[in-house]
């Protein structure tokens, strides 16, 4: 009888203890079958390049990466000018979460490269233009996450981080084409003309295959990072209301006790000795009162 | 060090900071989903 009631009444089925769903499960499995696929391709059946050598095995993480980190900082400028236009936080969050996510996959591009870089050239780093160059987009990233970072209302930061983002989305060709532009070490761009057009075989399915691969880890961590940052936001209004809440019973124990306060002893001393003290020594109280409440909602924020 | 050092360098590179990265996130959502009302965090 009781089961049957409850089952009844409780028709909504339990809310999720993370930020997972059936999406992000079918794309985790996805990403794990095509790493584990990958790594088979990629270190062992996929052959060695006749320029290149076994360095070429660095490039399947290289180029996947370089990607992922790409359309991550684009995403990030779609959703910039997307908050700038409709103020909705949707925007907000899906292009810092994006932005975080970029960051992550280019330090690993310039790792990557400064391994590949020691091989090739004998040194892990030129200050040469593609190198350059991404070094600068690499470091205005870093500054996006560090401006979203600054305590301040929600609003300020999504205007400023938006403004970074939009501005910082322009470096991106500028990388690009560094190699046709001016004279350097690194290699002919690869990407966004198919990969490498030499390649052939194993080794052409193997880097399409690390694309594809790194594309499914970007959606999947997108899609939790997003919800991470959602969580985060309704966290702190939780914190917020539970703050307001605590100052709220306070102002209310601190006028009961000053009612039964005022009632005695307090209404003779008050208009003798501590007549003029009393505005004097009770402003400070109110103000570090004020502070105390402030300090306590910016907390919460 | 041989081209094979630097090779398996970057790919257990790539994996481990990817995977300490996914680790980090859904570790963080769990946390948050406890303080979090369930009726704000539903997902499609």
């Amino acid at each position: 009888m009781t089961t049957t009631t409850s089952r009844a009444a409780s028709p909504v089925p339990a809310a999720p203890t993370g930020t997972g769903s059936r999406v992000t499960r079918i794309l985790g499995i996805a990403s794990l079958i095509g790493v584990a696929v990958l790594v088979l391709y990629g270190l062992r059946i996929s052959k060695e390049d006749a320029q290149l050598g076994e360095t070429i095995r660095i490039l399947y993480m290289h180029v996947p990466t370089v990607s992922a980190a790409y359309l991550a900082f684009v995403i990030t400028a779609v959703g910039s000018v997307m908050y700038l236009w409709k103020r909705s936080e949707f925007w907000d969050l899906l292009a810092a979460s994006s932005a975080e996510i970029g960051v992550l996959f280019f330090a690993l591009t310039i790792l990557n490269g400064m391994l590949w870089g020691k091989i090739t050239w004998g040194v892990f780093w030129r200050w040469e233009p593609r190198l350059t160059t991404t070094a600068v987009l690499f470091l205005t990233y870093l500054g996006y996450l560090a401006a979203r970072a600054v305590p301040t209302s929600t609003r300020t930061r999504g205007t400023i981080s938006a403004v970074i983002g939009i501005m910082a989305v322009v470096n991106i060709p500028i990388v690009h084409k560094a190699v046709d532009w001016w004279r350097g070490l690194h290699q002919e761009k690869t990407i966004f003309g198919t990969v490498d057009p030499d390649m052939k075989g194993t080794q052409l399915f193997t880097a399409y295959l690390g694309l594809t691969v790194f594309m499914l880890i970007f959606a999947w961590l997108l899609i939790h990072r997003f919800r991470v940052a959602w969580l985060a936001e309704r966290a702190n209004d939780v914190g917020l209301d539970a703050a307001l809440a605590e100052r709220r019973a306070e102002g209310t124990a601190d006028g009961s006790a000053n009612e039964t306060a005022d009632g005695s002893a307090n209404e003779t001393a008050d208009s003798s000795a501590n007549g003029p003290a009393d505005g004097s020594a009770n402003e400070p109280a109110n103000e570090s009162a004020d502070e105390s409440a402030g300090a306590g909602l910016g907390g919460a924020r | 060090m041989s081209d094979w050092a630097y090779i398996l360098i970057a790919w257990i590179a790539t994996f481990t900071a990817t995977g300490a990265y996914a680790l980090y996130v859904i570790r963080r959502g769990r946390k948050l989903s406890r303080i979090v009302p369930p009726e704000q965090r539903r997902w499609m």
